[in-house]
Protein backbone atom coordinates (compact mmCIF):
# COMPACT_ATOMS: atom_id res chain seq x y z
CA UNK A 1 0.00 0.00 0.00
CA UNK A 2 1.07 3.80 -0.51
CA UNK A 3 1.28 6.05 1.83
CA UNK A 4 1.33 9.79 2.64
CA UNK A 5 1.41 11.29 6.15
CA UNK A 6 0.59 15.02 7.23
CA UNK A 7 2.71 15.87 9.96
CA UNK A 8 1.13 18.99 11.62
CA UNK A 9 3.13 19.62 15.64
CA UNK A 10 6.88 20.82 15.96
CA UNK A 11 9.50 18.22 17.26
CA UNK A 12 10.11 17.42 20.54
CA UNK A 13 7.07 19.88 21.77
CA UNK A 14 4.47 17.17 20.64
CA UNK A 15 4.99 13.27 20.21
CA UNK A 16 3.08 13.56 16.35
CA UNK A 17 6.51 13.69 14.82
CA UNK A 18 7.75 10.84 16.65
CA UNK A 19 4.71 9.04 16.05
CA UNK A 20 4.90 9.40 12.09
CA UNK A 21 8.71 8.98 12.10
CA UNK A 22 7.54 5.28 13.82
CA UNK A 23 4.96 4.25 11.55
CA UNK A 24 6.70 5.13 8.20
CA UNK A 25 9.57 3.03 9.77
CA UNK A 26 7.13 0.17 10.67
CA UNK A 27 5.26 0.54 7.38
CA UNK A 28 8.44 0.20 5.43
CA UNK A 29 9.44 -2.64 7.16
CA UNK A 30 6.12 -4.25 6.47
CA UNK A 31 7.00 -3.85 2.54
CA UNK A 32 4.20 -0.65 2.11
CA UNK A 33 5.76 2.33 0.30
CA UNK A 34 5.93 5.75 2.00
CA UNK A 35 5.45 7.95 -0.52
CA UNK A 36 5.62 11.63 0.70
CA UNK A 37 5.77 13.01 4.55
CA UNK A 38 4.04 16.72 4.56
CA UNK A 39 4.82 19.10 7.20
CA UNK A 40 2.39 21.45 7.81
CA UNK A 41 1.67 24.41 10.73
CA UNK A 42 4.52 23.91 13.06
CA UNK A 43 5.61 20.74 11.79
CA UNK A 44 7.53 22.55 9.48
CA UNK A 45 10.13 23.05 12.30
CA UNK A 46 11.30 19.60 11.63
CA UNK A 47 12.86 20.79 8.99
CA UNK A 48 15.62 23.37 10.40
CA UNK A 49 19.27 21.99 10.18
CA UNK A 50 19.53 24.38 13.03
CA UNK A 51 18.20 22.05 15.62
CA UNK A 52 20.30 20.81 18.00
CA UNK A 53 18.95 18.51 20.93
CA UNK A 54 21.08 17.44 23.55
CA UNK A 55 23.37 14.74 23.01
CA UNK A 56 21.18 12.09 24.94
CA UNK A 57 17.67 12.85 23.10
CA UNK A 58 16.77 11.34 19.30
CA UNK A 59 18.06 13.85 17.05
CA UNK A 60 14.37 14.67 15.13
CA UNK A 61 15.30 16.07 12.22
CA UNK A 62 18.75 13.89 11.50
CA UNK A 63 16.04 10.94 11.84
CA UNK A 64 13.90 12.13 9.04
CA UNK A 65 16.70 13.17 6.59
CA UNK A 66 17.76 9.62 7.06
CA UNK A 67 14.73 8.24 5.75
CA UNK A 68 15.16 10.01 2.81
CA UNK A 69 18.56 8.80 2.21
CA UNK A 70 17.98 4.95 2.82
CA UNK A 71 14.41 4.78 1.69
CA UNK A 72 13.67 8.18 -0.58
CA UNK A 73 11.00 9.20 1.27
CA UNK A 74 9.74 12.57 -0.21
CA UNK A 75 10.01 15.04 2.53
CA UNK A 76 7.97 18.39 1.76
CA UNK A 77 7.65 21.12 3.70
CA UNK A 78 4.49 23.71 2.74
CA UNK A 79 5.54 26.85 1.57
CA UNK A 80 3.19 29.41 3.15
CA UNK A 81 3.05 27.54 6.73
CA UNK A 82 6.92 27.53 6.66
CA UNK A 83 7.88 31.40 5.79
CA UNK A 84 5.67 32.55 8.47
CA UNK A 85 7.74 30.85 10.92
CA UNK A 86 10.78 31.50 9.43
CA UNK A 87 11.70 28.10 8.06
CA UNK A 88 13.54 28.59 4.58
CA UNK A 89 15.68 27.36 1.93
CA UNK A 90 18.93 28.45 3.72
CA UNK A 91 17.92 26.10 7.09
CA UNK A 92 16.72 23.48 5.64
CA UNK A 93 18.10 20.39 6.85
CA UNK A 94 19.44 17.48 3.89
CA UNK A 95 16.36 15.82 2.14
CA UNK A 96 13.86 18.12 3.01
CA UNK A 97 12.35 20.29 -0.24
CA UNK A 98 9.75 23.57 0.14
CA UNK A 99 6.74 23.49 -2.04
CA UNK A 100 3.19 24.41 -2.11
CA UNK A 101 0.26 22.72 -0.67
CA UNK A 102 -0.30 20.87 -3.87
CA UNK A 103 1.78 18.33 -2.80
CA UNK A 104 -0.09 17.36 0.26
CA UNK A 105 -3.28 17.34 -2.65
CA UNK A 106 -1.32 15.43 -4.97
CA UNK A 107 -0.27 13.17 -2.35
CA UNK A 108 -3.79 12.87 -0.95
CA UNK A 109 -4.54 12.27 -4.66
CA UNK A 110 -2.01 9.16 -5.13
CA UNK A 111 -1.52 7.52 -1.99
CA UNK A 112 -3.99 4.44 -0.71
CA UNK A 113 -3.89 6.16 2.76
CA UNK A 114 -3.42 9.61 4.07
CA UNK A 115 -2.43 9.29 7.77
CA UNK A 116 -2.44 12.86 9.88
CA UNK A 117 -0.46 13.53 12.96
CA UNK A 118 -1.12 16.27 14.98
CA UNK A 119 -3.66 17.35 17.41
CA UNK B 1 -11.88 12.09 -8.60
CA UNK B 2 -10.99 11.43 -5.11
CA UNK B 3 -13.41 13.06 -1.90
CA UNK B 4 -11.47 15.08 0.22
CA UNK B 5 -13.33 15.96 3.53
CA UNK B 6 -11.66 18.54 5.64
CA UNK B 7 -12.59 18.40 9.11
CA UNK B 8 -12.71 21.70 11.15
CA UNK B 9 -12.83 21.22 15.01
CA UNK B 10 -11.31 24.15 16.51
CA UNK B 11 -12.57 27.77 17.31
CA UNK B 12 -11.65 30.15 14.64
CA UNK B 13 -8.88 32.18 16.25
CA UNK B 14 -6.31 31.14 19.27
CA UNK B 15 -5.13 28.80 17.08
CA UNK B 16 -3.87 28.97 13.51
CA UNK B 17 -5.46 25.83 12.61
CA UNK B 18 -8.85 27.15 10.88
CA UNK B 19 -6.91 29.95 8.83
CA UNK B 20 -4.02 26.95 7.61
CA UNK B 21 -7.12 24.33 7.08
CA UNK B 22 -8.98 27.25 4.89
CA UNK B 23 -5.66 27.93 2.95
CA UNK B 24 -5.52 23.94 2.49
CA UNK B 25 -8.94 23.79 1.10
CA UNK B 26 -8.68 26.86 -1.48
CA UNK B 27 -5.82 24.71 -3.11
CA UNK B 28 -7.67 21.32 -3.32
CA UNK B 29 -10.44 22.84 -4.60
CA UNK B 30 -8.58 24.26 -7.65
CA UNK B 31 -7.45 20.18 -8.16
CA UNK B 32 -10.74 19.47 -9.36
CA UNK B 33 -11.24 16.85 -6.57
CA UNK B 34 -14.82 16.23 -4.58
CA UNK B 35 -14.24 18.63 -1.67
CA UNK B 36 -16.28 19.05 1.66
CA UNK B 37 -16.49 20.61 4.64
CA UNK B 38 -17.45 19.74 8.34
CA UNK B 39 -17.31 21.27 11.00
CA UNK B 40 -17.91 19.80 14.88
CA UNK B 41 -17.01 20.73 18.76
CA UNK B 42 -15.81 23.92 18.67
CA UNK B 43 -15.12 24.32 14.58
CA UNK B 44 -18.70 25.41 14.79
CA UNK B 45 -17.68 28.92 15.99
CA UNK B 46 -15.42 29.11 12.63
CA UNK B 47 -18.90 29.65 10.91
CA UNK B 48 -20.68 32.38 13.58
CA UNK B 49 -21.87 35.43 12.03
CA UNK B 50 -20.46 38.78 13.57
CA UNK B 51 -16.47 37.68 14.35
CA UNK B 52 -14.62 41.28 15.09
CA UNK B 53 -11.09 40.68 15.44
CA UNK B 54 -10.17 44.31 15.42
CA UNK B 55 -9.21 44.32 19.14
CA UNK B 56 -6.32 41.64 18.94
CA UNK B 57 -5.01 42.52 15.98
CA UNK B 58 -5.24 38.75 14.42
CA UNK B 59 -7.08 38.50 10.60
CA UNK B 60 -10.42 38.00 10.47
CA UNK B 61 -10.50 34.98 8.06
CA UNK B 62 -14.31 34.43 8.29
CA UNK B 63 -15.29 36.37 5.02
CA UNK B 64 -13.24 33.21 3.02
CA UNK B 65 -16.30 30.62 4.54
CA UNK B 66 -18.60 33.08 1.99
CA UNK B 67 -16.31 33.19 -0.97
CA UNK B 68 -16.24 29.49 -1.05
CA UNK B 69 -18.63 28.65 -3.37
CA UNK B 70 -16.93 30.70 -5.85
CA UNK B 71 -14.15 27.69 -6.08
CA UNK B 72 -17.00 25.20 -6.15
CA UNK B 73 -16.56 24.11 -3.04
CA UNK B 74 -20.39 23.93 -1.60
CA UNK B 75 -20.50 20.86 0.98
CA UNK B 76 -20.45 22.63 4.07
CA UNK B 77 -22.05 20.14 6.67
CA UNK B 78 -22.19 21.11 10.70
CA UNK B 79 -22.77 18.34 13.47
CA UNK B 80 -26.02 19.22 15.35
CA UNK B 81 -24.60 18.23 18.91
CA UNK B 82 -21.68 20.43 18.93
CA UNK B 83 -24.45 23.62 17.63
CA UNK B 84 -26.57 22.78 20.33
CA UNK B 85 -23.89 22.06 22.89
CA UNK B 86 -22.82 25.90 22.75
CA UNK B 87 -26.57 27.19 22.12
CA UNK B 88 -26.00 27.55 18.45
CA UNK B 89 -28.36 27.73 15.48
CA UNK B 90 -28.28 27.34 11.79
CA UNK B 91 -29.60 31.09 12.11
CA UNK B 92 -26.38 32.03 13.91
CA UNK B 93 -23.82 30.66 10.69
CA UNK B 94 -23.06 32.97 7.92
CA UNK B 95 -23.17 30.61 5.63
CA UNK B 96 -25.92 28.24 4.40
CA UNK B 97 -25.12 25.04 5.86
CA UNK B 98 -26.06 21.47 5.85
CA UNK B 99 -26.78 20.27 9.54
CA UNK B 100 -26.21 16.34 10.32
CA UNK B 101 -26.24 14.29 13.50
CA UNK B 102 -23.37 12.74 14.76
CA UNK B 103 -24.44 9.42 13.34
CA UNK B 104 -25.24 10.79 9.90
CA UNK B 105 -21.48 12.93 10.12
CA UNK B 106 -19.55 9.36 10.56
CA UNK B 107 -21.67 7.79 7.45
CA UNK B 108 -20.41 10.73 5.51
CA UNK B 109 -16.68 10.76 6.77
CA UNK B 110 -16.89 6.57 5.92
CA UNK B 111 -17.82 7.42 2.20
CA UNK B 112 -14.48 9.56 1.88
CA UNK B 113 -11.38 8.89 0.03
CA UNK B 114 -8.96 11.50 2.13
CA UNK B 115 -10.12 13.10 5.48
CA UNK B 116 -7.72 15.64 6.74
CA UNK B 117 -8.54 16.84 10.64
CA UNK B 118 -7.59 20.60 11.41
Amino acid sequence: MKFALMVSEGPYTHQAADTAWNFANAAIAKGHEVMRVFFYHDGVYNATRLTEPPQDDRHIVNRWSALKEQHNVDLVVCVAAALRRGIKDEVLAPGFRISGLGQLVDAGIKCDRTVTFGD
Amino acid sequence: MKKFMFVNRKAPYGTIYALESLEVVLITATFDQDVSLVFVDDGVYELVKGQDTKGTGIKNHSKTYRALDGYDVEKLYVERESLESRGLTEADLLVDVEVLSSAEMADLMAEQDVVLSF
